[in-house]
This record gives structure tokens, C-alpha cells and sequence, in this order.
């Protein structure tokens, strides 16, 4: 299988989609009690947010940025960035 | 209660026939990407979009409400709890409006079941003033005795809202489980009170 993905022309798109600054993140809070209780005192505040990753038959900025927005991230907690993997 | 009522499998387009709809809660599409997303895009869900838009009454409950406002129907979104921890207990609920025909008889406090590990509703502040200014916040959690107090809260809601309306007051969506009210030798049965809103919109 992995031969013939490496002769077919794939586009990769890779979304992040991070929850808004101003809500709390409470599974973020509970990594950074995590991590400083591993002795990283240096750790103030961690954010968890999601990648996804999407192949396509071909890269368009509008399109993913569609996906995002009909159901890939909900704009009323979230915000989100598009990146093309070449 | 007297209400004949039936199973809409996902697929469905058609909601001819019904003069109610009840989103129940559970899980839905394994909840992946956000509790709701998933199933508020379902053929059916169009088809409840629609149906509330003409004004039929819509009731969501726990991961119903998560779809709920998913689909926009109402506004907000509802987040991991505060605290992380699912959390499976009664809570008491004040009735904030009785405009709507959910809150119309619904108990002045309302003894409930709770069970959800996303029930933190948040919404932008604009929104919440404008909510509050239309009568759209539904029910808050209050102690026994009706009084707010952060240790009510279970899950870190703003404000400590349970349940919001949508501007016509058609649609209700809440984090507890009226269903699982509505019986003494099960606890209780303040459910009732909010689920008699399928009957009033009936009787007119």
C-alpha cells in the first residue's frame, strides 16, 4: 500500500485547531499540574488543540477553509489555522 | 404522560408526522472532533433545523443540547467541565423565564439528575448580555434552597446556566435529563414539568 501512495499525486492539508485564548482550557490545566509536578516548574499554562490532517485530491486554500468552517472547528469556541504539507 | 412517541433514525429527511422533537443525550458519532459536531451535520438534524425554524417545538437534553448548538440553533457551546470530571449527581435548577412552554410549568426549583463530562456552557459576552436581555437563559444551578453559589455549579458554566432558549423560545436545550425525572421510585419527578411543554404546544 505504501507504493502506491508514493506514485499517486496526493495533496496534504494540515489544520490546528486551537481553543479561543480567552476560555479557560481545563484539559490544558490539568497537563501543566501535570508537567510541574514532574519537577517542569518552569510551566505556567498549557493550551491543547487538535491537528488535523486531510489528503485531497488537490490543495485548495478555499475549500479546506470551508471544511473548517462547516465542521472541522466551531467558531463560536475555536479558532483555526490551514497549512499545505509539500 | 400520554405522549405517543417514536425512534427518527439518523438518515431520515422527513419529520412528517411529528409535532415534537426530542434530542436525547448519550453519545453521538463517538463525539469525535467536538461533543455534537458530527450528528448536527446528520440528514435528520436539517430536517430538525427546519422544522424549529418554522417554529416546532425542539428539546435537547444533555448530548442534545451539545447538537443543538452545534447546529445553531441555539447559541454557545458546551466544554470540557471545569473540573475535568464527569459528573453523574441530581443538581436543583431555578426557572429564569416562564415564556417559553418548557419553563411555562416547570418547578420554581427543579430537583434533576446531571450526567456529563462536557456540560461547561460557554457563550461571548455580547451574546450572554443579549440572551439575558431576551429571556433566553432558561435554567441556573442553584443550591437546595434556590440561592447561587459557586459549589452548585458543577461544571464551571458562565454564569451557571444549565439551559438556554433560542430568541422564539421554541427550542430548549439543557445539560440535565428531564427524561430521567419524570418517575418518584427513580427520584423524581420534576422532569415532568419541563416535558409537559410538548403537550402545551400541542393543545393549541
Amino acid at each position: 500500500m505504501a507504493r502506491i501512495s508514493q506514485t499517486i499525486d496526493v495533496a496534504r492539508a494540515q489544520i490546528l485547531v486551537t481553543l479561543k485564548p480567552s476560555l479557560l482550557d481545563s484539559a490544558g490545566r490539568t497537563v501543566a499540574g501535570s508537567l510541574q509536578n514532574l519537577g517542569f516548574t518552569e510551566v505556567s499554562e498549557v493550551r491543547v488543540g487538535k491537528l488535523i490532517e486531510i489528503e485531497l485530491a488537490e490543495y485548495s486554500e478555499a475549500r479546506v477553509k470551508e471544511m473548517c468552517e462547516k465542521l472541522l472547528a466551531n467558531p463560536v469556541i475555536e479558532r483555526f489555522e490551514i497549512k499545505e504539507i509539500v | 404522560m400520554g405522549i405517543d412517541a417514536a425512534y427518527v433514525w439518523h438518515e431520515e429527511t422527513s419529520l412528517k408526522g411529528f409535532d415534537g422533537v426530542f434530542v436525547p443525550g448519550g453519545f453521538s458519532y463517538g463525539d469525535y472532533l467536538r461533543c455534537g459536531a458530527m450528528a448536527s451535520r446528520s440528514n435528520v438534524m436539517q430536517e430538525v433545523v427546519r422544522f424549529a425554524a418554522e417554529g416546532g417545538p425542539v428539546l435537547g437534553a444533555c448530548n442534545g443540547f451539545q447538537i443543538l448548538c452545534e447546529a445553531g440553533l441555539l447559541p454557545g457551546a458546551l466544554l470540557l467541565n471545569e473540573q475535568q470530571k464527569f459528573v453523574c449527581r441530581d443538581v436543583f435548577l431555578k426557572t429564569e423565564t416562564r415564556r417559553s412552554a418548557w419553563t411555562a410549568e416547570a418547578a420554581d426549583i427543579v430537583r434533576i439528575p446531571i450526567a456529563h463530562g462536557e456540560g461547561r456552557y460557554v457563550v461571548e459576552p455580547d451574546d450572554l448580555k443579549r440572551m439575558e436581555d431576551r429571556a433566553q437563559i432558561a435554567f441556573r444551578y442553584v443550591n437546595a434552597s434556590g440561592a447561587f453559589d459557586a459549589d452548585s455549579n458543577p461544571n464551571g458554566s458562565v454564569d451557571g446556566i444549565a439551559g438556554v432558549l433560542n430568541e422564539a423560545g421554541n427550542v430548549l436545550g439543557l445539560m440535565p435529563h428531564p427524561e430521567r425525572a419524570t418517575r418518584s421510585i427513580l427520584g423524581g419527578t420534576d422532569g415532568i414539568g419541563i416535558l409537559k411543554g410538548f403537550q402545551l404546544v400541542m393543545a393549541k
